[in-house]
Protein backbone atom coordinates (compact mmCIF):
# COMPACT_ATOMS: atom_id res chain seq x y z
CA UNK A 1 0.00 0.00 0.00
CA UNK A 2 1.45 3.40 -0.99
CA UNK A 3 1.13 6.93 0.84
CA UNK A 4 2.10 10.27 -0.46
CA UNK A 5 3.34 12.24 2.28
CA UNK A 6 6.42 13.89 0.94
CA UNK A 7 6.98 14.81 -2.69
CA UNK A 8 9.99 12.87 -2.68
CA UNK A 9 7.98 9.57 -1.83
CA UNK A 10 7.36 9.66 -5.80
CA UNK A 11 10.13 8.95 -8.85
CA UNK A 12 10.43 11.01 -11.41
CA UNK A 13 9.20 8.21 -13.56
CA UNK A 14 6.44 8.09 -10.86
CA UNK A 15 5.06 11.56 -11.16
CA UNK A 16 5.43 11.39 -15.16
CA UNK A 17 3.19 8.81 -15.04
CA UNK A 18 0.85 10.90 -13.12
CA UNK A 19 1.02 13.92 -15.90
CA UNK A 20 0.51 11.30 -18.15
CA UNK A 21 -2.79 9.95 -16.36
CA UNK A 22 -3.95 13.79 -15.80
CA UNK A 23 -3.34 15.04 -19.08
CA UNK A 24 -5.65 11.80 -20.19
CA UNK A 25 -8.35 12.34 -18.05
CA UNK A 26 -8.47 16.04 -19.23
CA UNK A 27 -8.37 15.18 -22.97
CA UNK A 28 -11.33 11.51 -22.19
CA UNK A 29 -13.10 12.70 -18.93
CA UNK A 30 -15.58 10.43 -19.66
CA UNK A 31 -13.07 7.14 -19.40
CA UNK A 32 -12.48 7.70 -16.00
CA UNK A 33 -16.26 8.84 -14.90
CA UNK A 34 -17.10 5.30 -13.23
CA UNK A 35 -13.16 3.94 -12.25
CA UNK A 36 -13.57 4.37 -8.69
CA UNK A 37 -17.47 3.62 -8.35
CA UNK A 38 -18.18 2.13 -4.76
CA UNK A 39 -14.79 3.67 -3.37
CA UNK A 40 -14.93 6.46 -0.54
CA UNK A 41 -12.36 9.47 -0.29
CA UNK A 42 -12.30 10.69 3.15
CA UNK A 43 -11.25 14.09 3.14
CA UNK A 44 -9.79 14.83 6.89
CA UNK A 45 -9.37 19.09 7.45
CA UNK A 46 -8.00 19.29 10.92
CA UNK A 47 -7.55 22.96 9.88
CA UNK A 48 -9.25 25.13 6.91
CA UNK A 49 -8.64 25.00 3.45
CA UNK A 50 -10.94 26.15 0.21
CA UNK A 51 -9.48 24.74 -2.94
CA UNK A 52 -7.52 21.85 -1.69
CA UNK A 53 -10.15 19.99 0.03
CA UNK A 54 -12.79 20.89 -2.84
CA UNK A 55 -10.42 20.09 -5.51
CA UNK A 56 -10.21 16.74 -3.77
CA UNK A 57 -13.83 16.12 -3.49
CA UNK A 58 -14.10 16.99 -7.00
CA UNK A 59 -11.95 14.86 -8.52
CA UNK A 60 -13.21 11.74 -6.83
CA UNK A 61 -16.82 12.62 -7.28
CA UNK A 62 -15.56 12.92 -11.00
CA UNK A 63 -14.17 9.69 -10.98
CA UNK A 64 -17.57 8.05 -9.55
CA UNK A 65 -16.80 7.90 -6.13
CA UNK A 66 -18.02 9.47 -2.92
CA UNK A 67 -16.58 11.31 -0.41
CA UNK A 68 -17.56 11.97 3.28
CA UNK A 69 -15.33 13.91 5.79
CA UNK A 70 -14.85 17.20 8.10
CA UNK A 71 -13.33 21.03 7.47
CA UNK A 72 -12.32 21.66 10.50
CA UNK A 73 -11.15 20.16 13.71
CA UNK A 74 -14.05 21.43 15.74
CA UNK A 75 -16.31 19.37 14.51
CA UNK A 76 -14.14 16.20 14.87
CA UNK A 77 -13.24 14.41 17.78
CA UNK A 78 -10.04 16.12 17.66
CA UNK A 79 -12.00 18.90 19.54
CA UNK A 80 -12.69 15.71 22.54
CA UNK A 81 -8.72 15.16 22.65
CA UNK A 82 -8.54 12.06 20.57
CA UNK A 83 -5.01 11.46 18.80
CA UNK A 84 -4.31 11.06 15.04
CA UNK A 85 -3.95 7.51 15.23
CA UNK A 86 -7.18 7.11 16.73
CA UNK A 87 -8.93 9.17 14.48
CA UNK A 88 -6.80 7.89 11.39
CA UNK A 89 -7.81 4.06 12.56
CA UNK A 90 -11.65 4.58 12.77
CA UNK A 91 -12.18 6.67 9.58
CA UNK A 92 -9.88 3.97 7.49
CA UNK A 93 -13.24 1.88 8.72
CA UNK A 94 -15.41 4.05 6.41
CA UNK A 95 -13.01 5.38 3.67
CA UNK A 96 -10.56 3.50 0.99
CA UNK A 97 -8.63 6.07 1.17
CA UNK A 98 -7.87 9.62 2.81
CA UNK A 99 -6.55 13.23 2.04
CA UNK A 100 -5.66 14.74 5.43
CA UNK A 101 -4.97 18.13 6.35
CA UNK A 102 -2.91 19.39 9.44
CA UNK A 103 -1.80 22.56 11.23
CA UNK A 104 1.39 19.99 13.45
CA UNK A 105 3.94 19.45 11.00
CA UNK A 106 4.41 15.48 10.33
CA UNK A 107 0.62 14.47 11.92
CA UNK A 108 0.45 12.50 7.98
CA UNK A 109 2.88 10.46 8.97
CA UNK A 110 1.70 9.51 12.16
CA UNK A 111 -1.22 8.85 10.04
CA UNK A 112 0.37 6.35 7.49
CA UNK A 113 2.03 4.80 9.45
CA UNK A 114 -1.03 3.41 11.66
CA UNK A 115 -3.73 3.45 8.52
CA UNK A 116 -5.02 0.72 6.92
CA UNK A 117 -5.78 2.73 3.60
CA UNK A 118 -3.64 5.18 1.65
CA UNK A 119 -2.63 8.64 3.19
CA UNK A 120 -2.60 12.01 1.06
CA UNK A 121 -0.64 14.73 2.63
CA UNK A 122 -2.80 17.41 1.72
CA UNK A 123 -0.64 20.01 3.56
CA UNK A 124 0.57 19.57 7.25
CA UNK A 125 1.76 22.82 8.85
CA UNK A 126 4.60 24.93 6.96
CA UNK A 127 5.90 21.16 6.20
CA UNK A 128 5.30 19.60 2.94
CA UNK A 129 1.83 19.79 0.26
CA UNK A 130 2.90 17.14 -2.20
CA UNK A 131 -0.15 17.56 -4.09
CA UNK A 132 0.38 21.50 -4.89
CA UNK A 133 3.47 20.13 -6.36
CA UNK A 134 2.39 17.79 -8.49
CA UNK A 135 -0.34 20.76 -9.46
CA UNK A 136 3.05 23.01 -10.55
CA UNK A 137 4.29 20.41 -12.02
CA UNK A 138 1.37 19.27 -14.53
CA UNK A 139 0.98 23.14 -14.75
CA UNK A 140 4.55 23.72 -16.11
CA UNK A 141 4.37 20.16 -18.42
CA UNK A 142 1.22 21.68 -20.14
CA UNK A 143 1.72 25.26 -20.20
CA UNK A 144 5.81 24.72 -20.88
CA UNK A 145 5.29 21.31 -22.81
CA UNK A 146 8.61 20.13 -20.66
CA UNK A 147 10.00 19.44 -16.82
CA UNK A 148 13.50 20.09 -18.03
CA UNK A 149 15.38 23.35 -19.41
CA UNK A 150 13.64 25.97 -17.38
CA UNK A 151 14.57 29.42 -15.46
CA UNK A 152 12.43 29.66 -12.91
CA UNK A 153 11.91 32.51 -10.65
CA UNK A 154 10.04 32.22 -7.51
CA UNK A 155 9.17 35.04 -5.82
CA UNK A 156 8.03 36.16 -2.44
CA UNK A 157 8.15 34.21 0.91
CA UNK A 158 11.07 31.68 0.14
CA UNK A 159 11.78 31.42 3.88
CA UNK A 160 8.38 29.84 4.95
CA UNK A 161 6.56 28.95 2.04
CA UNK A 162 5.95 25.21 1.54
CA UNK A 163 5.09 25.36 -1.78
CA UNK A 164 8.36 26.92 -2.52
CA UNK A 165 10.15 24.13 -0.84
CA UNK A 166 8.72 21.59 -2.06
CA UNK A 167 9.01 22.75 -5.70
CA UNK A 168 12.99 23.27 -5.69
CA UNK A 169 13.18 19.46 -4.18
CA UNK A 170 10.75 18.07 -7.45
CA UNK A 171 12.62 20.61 -9.95
CA UNK A 172 16.13 19.59 -9.24
CA UNK A 173 15.73 15.93 -10.56
CA UNK A 174 15.04 17.07 -13.89
CA UNK A 175 18.22 18.71 -16.06
CA UNK A 176 19.25 22.41 -17.17
CA UNK A 177 17.29 23.66 -14.57
CA UNK A 178 17.97 27.02 -13.40
CA UNK A 179 16.27 29.41 -10.36
CA UNK A 180 15.68 32.72 -9.69
CA UNK A 181 15.15 33.60 -5.88
CA UNK A 182 13.35 36.55 -5.68
CA UNK A 183 12.52 37.68 -1.80
CA UNK A 184 13.22 40.60 0.89
CA UNK A 185 15.96 39.89 3.16
CA UNK A 186 13.99 38.45 5.78
CA UNK A 187 12.06 36.03 3.79
CA UNK A 188 15.20 34.47 1.90
CA UNK A 189 15.35 30.81 1.19
CA UNK A 190 16.86 29.19 4.33
CA UNK A 191 20.41 27.79 4.05
CA UNK A 192 19.84 24.64 4.23
CA UNK A 193 17.62 24.32 1.39
CA UNK A 194 20.19 25.90 -0.22
CA UNK A 195 23.50 23.33 1.20
CA UNK A 196 21.03 20.34 0.99
CA UNK A 197 19.39 20.86 -2.53
CA UNK A 198 20.39 23.58 -4.68
CA UNK A 199 24.33 22.89 -3.93
CA UNK A 200 24.12 19.14 -3.20
CA UNK A 201 22.82 18.90 -6.66
CA UNK A 202 24.98 21.54 -8.73
CA UNK A 203 22.09 23.24 -9.37
CA UNK A 204 22.67 27.49 -10.56
CA UNK A 205 20.77 29.96 -8.59
CA UNK A 206 20.89 33.65 -8.11
CA UNK A 207 19.40 35.44 -5.27
CA UNK A 208 18.04 38.92 -5.24
CA UNK A 209 15.15 41.34 -3.82
CA UNK A 210 14.66 42.87 -7.54
CA UNK A 211 11.47 41.02 -9.31
CA UNK A 212 12.76 42.96 -12.47
CA UNK A 213 16.40 42.51 -12.27
CA UNK A 214 16.20 38.48 -14.19
CA UNK A 215 12.99 39.02 -15.74
CA UNK A 216 14.01 38.70 -18.84
CA UNK A 217 15.65 35.52 -18.41
CA UNK A 218 13.00 33.83 -16.71
CA UNK A 219 10.51 30.41 -18.48
CA UNK A 220 8.59 30.60 -15.39
CA UNK A 221 7.52 32.97 -12.65
CA UNK A 222 5.96 31.56 -9.11
CA UNK A 223 4.67 34.48 -7.16
CA UNK A 224 3.90 33.45 -3.47
CA UNK A 225 1.80 34.69 -0.68
CA UNK A 226 3.23 36.33 2.07
CA UNK A 227 1.51 34.00 5.21
CA UNK A 228 -0.05 35.79 8.16
CA UNK A 229 -0.27 32.34 9.98
CA UNK A 230 3.66 32.13 9.69
CA UNK A 231 4.70 35.46 11.59
CA UNK A 232 4.60 35.13 15.35
CA UNK A 233 4.85 39.29 14.91
CA UNK A 234 2.13 41.36 13.40
CA UNK A 235 4.30 44.08 12.13
CA UNK A 236 6.80 42.13 10.72
CA UNK A 237 3.90 41.12 8.85
CA UNK A 238 2.67 44.12 7.74
CA UNK A 239 5.94 45.74 6.82
CA UNK A 240 6.46 42.55 4.42
CA UNK A 241 3.36 41.60 3.00
CA UNK A 242 3.17 43.92 -0.32
CA UNK A 243 7.26 43.84 -0.43
CA UNK A 244 6.08 42.43 -4.49
CA UNK A 245 2.97 43.18 -6.41
CA UNK A 246 3.33 42.04 -9.78
CA UNK A 247 1.51 44.09 -12.52
CA UNK A 248 1.44 45.29 -16.25
CA UNK A 249 5.10 47.68 -16.14
CA UNK A 250 7.00 44.82 -13.99
CA UNK A 251 6.23 42.12 -16.86
CA UNK A 252 7.79 45.14 -19.63
CA UNK A 253 11.18 43.04 -20.09
CA UNK A 254 9.39 39.54 -19.88
CA UNK A 255 9.63 36.91 -22.12
CA UNK A 256 6.25 36.18 -24.55
CA UNK A 257 5.95 32.68 -23.45
CA UNK A 258 6.47 33.43 -19.83
CA UNK A 259 4.28 31.17 -17.47
CA UNK A 260 2.97 33.06 -14.23
CA UNK A 261 2.01 30.59 -11.17
CA UNK A 262 0.74 31.00 -8.10
CA UNK A 263 -0.36 28.21 -5.39
CA UNK A 264 -3.64 30.56 -4.61
CA UNK A 265 -5.02 32.49 -2.38
CA UNK A 266 -3.79 35.71 -3.45
CA UNK A 267 -3.96 38.67 -1.72
CA UNK A 268 -2.07 41.92 -3.50
CA UNK A 269 0.83 40.21 -4.55
CA UNK A 270 -0.28 39.86 -7.87
CA UNK A 271 -2.40 42.72 -9.70
CA UNK A 272 -5.86 41.97 -10.98
CA UNK A 273 -4.83 43.54 -13.87
CA UNK A 274 -2.32 40.50 -14.77
CA UNK A 275 -5.10 38.02 -14.87
CA UNK A 276 -6.48 38.84 -18.49
CA UNK A 277 -2.67 38.52 -19.71
CA UNK A 278 -2.26 35.49 -21.36
CA UNK A 279 0.64 34.53 -19.71
CA UNK A 280 -1.12 34.49 -16.35
CA UNK A 281 -1.94 30.88 -15.55
CA UNK A 282 -2.80 30.46 -11.52
CA UNK A 283 -6.44 30.15 -12.48
CA UNK A 284 -5.67 27.06 -14.94
CA UNK A 285 -3.28 25.62 -12.23
CA UNK A 286 -6.17 25.66 -9.74
CA UNK A 287 -8.11 23.07 -12.18
CA UNK A 288 -4.86 21.28 -13.00
CA UNK A 289 -4.67 20.26 -9.32
CA UNK A 290 -8.21 19.01 -9.80
CA UNK A 291 -6.67 16.48 -12.56
CA UNK A 292 -3.38 15.62 -10.71
CA UNK A 293 -5.30 14.51 -8.27
CA UNK A 294 -7.46 12.32 -10.20
CA UNK A 295 -4.54 10.68 -11.11
CA UNK A 296 -2.87 10.46 -8.04
CA UNK A 297 -5.70 8.89 -6.14
CA UNK A 298 -6.09 6.17 -9.04
CA UNK A 299 -2.64 5.68 -8.49
CA UNK A 300 -2.71 5.37 -4.91
CA UNK A 301 -5.93 2.95 -5.72
CA UNK A 302 -4.20 0.81 -7.66
CA UNK A 303 -6.61 1.16 -10.46
CA UNK A 304 -5.81 1.22 -13.68
CA UNK B 1 47.43 6.26 38.32
CA UNK B 2 46.89 2.07 38.08
CA UNK B 3 43.05 0.90 37.58
CA UNK B 4 43.31 -2.81 37.73
CA UNK B 5 42.51 -4.69 34.27
CA UNK B 6 39.13 -6.55 33.91
CA UNK B 7 39.14 -10.24 33.50
CA UNK B 8 35.88 -10.53 31.92
CA UNK B 9 34.32 -7.27 30.66
CA UNK B 10 34.37 -3.99 28.25
CA UNK B 11 36.41 -1.59 27.61
CA UNK B 12 35.35 2.04 26.34
CA UNK B 13 38.29 3.25 24.98
CA UNK B 14 38.93 6.71 23.09
CA UNK B 15 35.57 8.94 24.65
CA UNK B 16 36.61 11.94 23.82
CA UNK B 17 37.90 14.02 27.40
CA UNK B 18 35.51 15.03 29.59
CA UNK B 19 32.45 12.46 27.81
CA UNK B 20 32.97 9.78 30.28
CA UNK B 21 30.01 10.80 32.94
CA UNK B 22 27.86 11.76 29.61
CA UNK B 23 28.35 8.08 28.78
CA UNK B 24 28.54 6.95 32.25
CA UNK B 25 24.60 8.13 32.63
CA UNK B 26 23.15 7.55 29.11
CA UNK B 27 24.03 3.30 29.82
CA UNK B 28 22.48 3.76 33.51
CA UNK B 29 25.94 2.07 34.45
CA UNK B 30 25.28 3.17 37.85
CA UNK B 31 22.74 0.49 38.26
CA UNK B 32 24.99 -1.96 36.97
CA UNK B 33 26.25 -4.75 40.10
CA UNK B 34 29.50 -4.98 39.18
CA UNK B 35 32.31 -2.45 39.52
CA UNK B 36 32.95 0.16 36.89
CA UNK B 37 35.84 2.82 36.52
CA UNK B 38 35.38 6.08 34.45
CA UNK B 39 39.40 7.50 33.76
CA UNK B 40 39.31 10.98 32.70
CA UNK B 41 41.95 13.04 31.43
CA UNK B 42 44.11 9.96 30.33
CA UNK B 43 47.04 10.47 28.35
CA UNK B 44 46.42 9.27 24.35
CA UNK B 45 48.76 9.77 21.66
CA UNK B 46 45.76 9.83 19.34
CA UNK B 47 44.14 11.82 21.22
CA UNK B 48 45.86 14.54 23.24
CA UNK B 49 43.50 13.43 26.20
CA UNK B 50 40.55 11.08 26.58
CA UNK B 51 38.14 9.07 28.93
CA UNK B 52 37.88 5.49 29.58
CA UNK B 53 35.20 3.19 30.93
CA UNK B 54 36.41 0.03 32.23
CA UNK B 55 33.12 -2.43 33.32
CA UNK B 56 33.93 -5.53 35.16
CA UNK B 57 31.24 -8.08 33.65
CA UNK B 58 29.76 -8.33 29.94
CA UNK B 59 26.76 -6.20 28.50
CA UNK B 60 24.67 -5.25 26.05
CA UNK B 61 25.84 -2.10 25.07
CA UNK B 62 23.07 0.64 23.54
CA UNK B 63 25.65 1.47 20.34
CA UNK B 64 23.03 3.78 18.95
CA UNK B 65 23.48 6.01 22.31
CA UNK B 66 27.40 5.24 22.41
CA UNK B 67 27.55 6.62 18.44
CA UNK B 68 25.51 9.43 18.76
CA UNK B 69 27.08 10.67 21.94
CA UNK B 70 30.45 10.02 20.69
CA UNK B 71 31.34 8.67 17.27
CA UNK B 72 35.07 8.18 17.44
CA UNK B 73 34.84 5.38 20.41
CA UNK B 74 36.19 2.16 20.44
CA UNK B 75 34.79 -1.15 22.31
CA UNK B 76 37.27 -4.12 23.99
CA UNK B 77 35.45 -6.94 24.38
CA UNK B 78 37.52 -8.69 26.95
CA UNK B 79 37.59 -12.26 28.22
CA UNK B 80 39.81 -14.03 30.56
CA UNK B 81 42.65 -11.58 30.65
CA UNK B 82 42.76 -10.84 26.69
CA UNK B 83 41.05 -8.35 23.99
CA UNK B 84 38.84 -10.88 21.74
CA UNK B 85 37.14 -8.31 20.17
CA UNK B 86 37.38 -4.71 19.11
CA UNK B 87 35.32 -2.32 17.09
CA UNK B 88 34.21 1.10 16.38
CA UNK B 89 31.27 2.48 16.81
CA UNK B 90 29.15 4.36 14.02
CA UNK B 91 26.72 7.23 14.04
CA UNK B 92 23.68 5.66 14.35
CA UNK B 93 20.84 5.89 11.43
CA UNK B 94 18.35 6.65 13.78
CA UNK B 95 18.18 7.83 17.61
CA UNK B 96 15.02 6.85 19.20
CA UNK B 97 13.89 8.76 22.56
CA UNK B 98 17.27 10.20 23.30
CA UNK B 99 16.85 14.00 22.27
CA UNK B 100 13.42 15.59 21.96
CA UNK B 101 12.07 17.51 18.96
CA UNK B 102 12.23 21.38 19.72
CA UNK B 103 9.67 22.68 16.69
CA UNK B 104 6.07 23.47 18.75
CA UNK B 105 4.52 22.88 15.29
CA UNK B 106 5.74 19.48 15.04
CA UNK B 107 3.10 16.44 15.77
CA UNK B 108 5.41 15.21 18.36
CA UNK B 109 4.56 18.48 20.66
CA UNK B 110 0.87 17.34 21.37
CA UNK B 111 0.65 13.66 20.72
CA UNK B 112 3.02 12.39 23.65
CA UNK B 113 2.91 8.72 22.92
CA UNK B 114 4.67 9.29 19.84
CA UNK B 115 8.34 8.12 20.00
CA UNK B 116 10.87 10.93 19.60
CA UNK B 117 12.95 9.81 16.21
CA UNK B 118 15.33 11.48 14.75
CA UNK B 119 16.80 10.21 11.05
CA UNK B 120 20.43 10.77 10.09
CA UNK B 121 20.23 13.20 6.86
CA UNK B 122 24.22 13.91 7.17
CA UNK B 123 27.20 11.58 7.75
CA UNK B 124 29.71 14.51 7.28
CA UNK B 125 27.91 17.17 9.35
CA UNK B 126 26.30 14.98 12.40
CA UNK B 127 22.95 16.28 11.33
CA UNK B 128 19.83 14.54 12.21
CA UNK B 129 16.21 15.57 11.38
CA UNK B 130 12.95 14.77 13.60
CA UNK B 131 11.47 11.88 11.23
CA UNK B 132 8.02 13.36 11.27
CA UNK B 133 8.59 17.57 11.13
CA UNK B 134 12.67 17.29 9.89
CA UNK B 135 13.62 20.03 12.27
CA UNK B 136 17.25 20.09 12.70
CA UNK B 137 18.67 18.73 16.05
CA UNK B 138 20.10 22.33 17.32
CA UNK B 139 23.58 21.06 19.38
Amino acid sequence: MRNLIDIKDLTVEEIDELITVAKDVMQSPEKYAEKCKHKTLATLFFEPSTRTRLSFEAAMLELGGNVLGFSEAASSSTAKGESVSDTIKVVGGYSNIIAMRHPKEGAPLVASLKSDVPIINAGDGGHNHPTQTLTDLLTISCEKGRLDNLTIGLCGDLKFGRTVHSLITAMVRYSNIKFVLISPEELKIPEYIKEEILEKNHIEYIETSDIEEHMDKLDILYMTRVQKERFFNEEDYVRLKDYYILNKSKLEKAKSDLAILHPLPRVNEIATEVDDDPRACYFKQARYGKFIRMALILKLLEIK
Amino acid sequence: MNIDSIRNGIVIDHIQAKKGMEIYHALNLGELDCSVAIITNAKSKKMGRKDIIKIDKSIDLDMDILGYIDPNITINIIKNDERTEKYHVELPKEIVNIIKCKNPRCITSTENELQQIFVLTDKEKKAYRCKYCETLKED
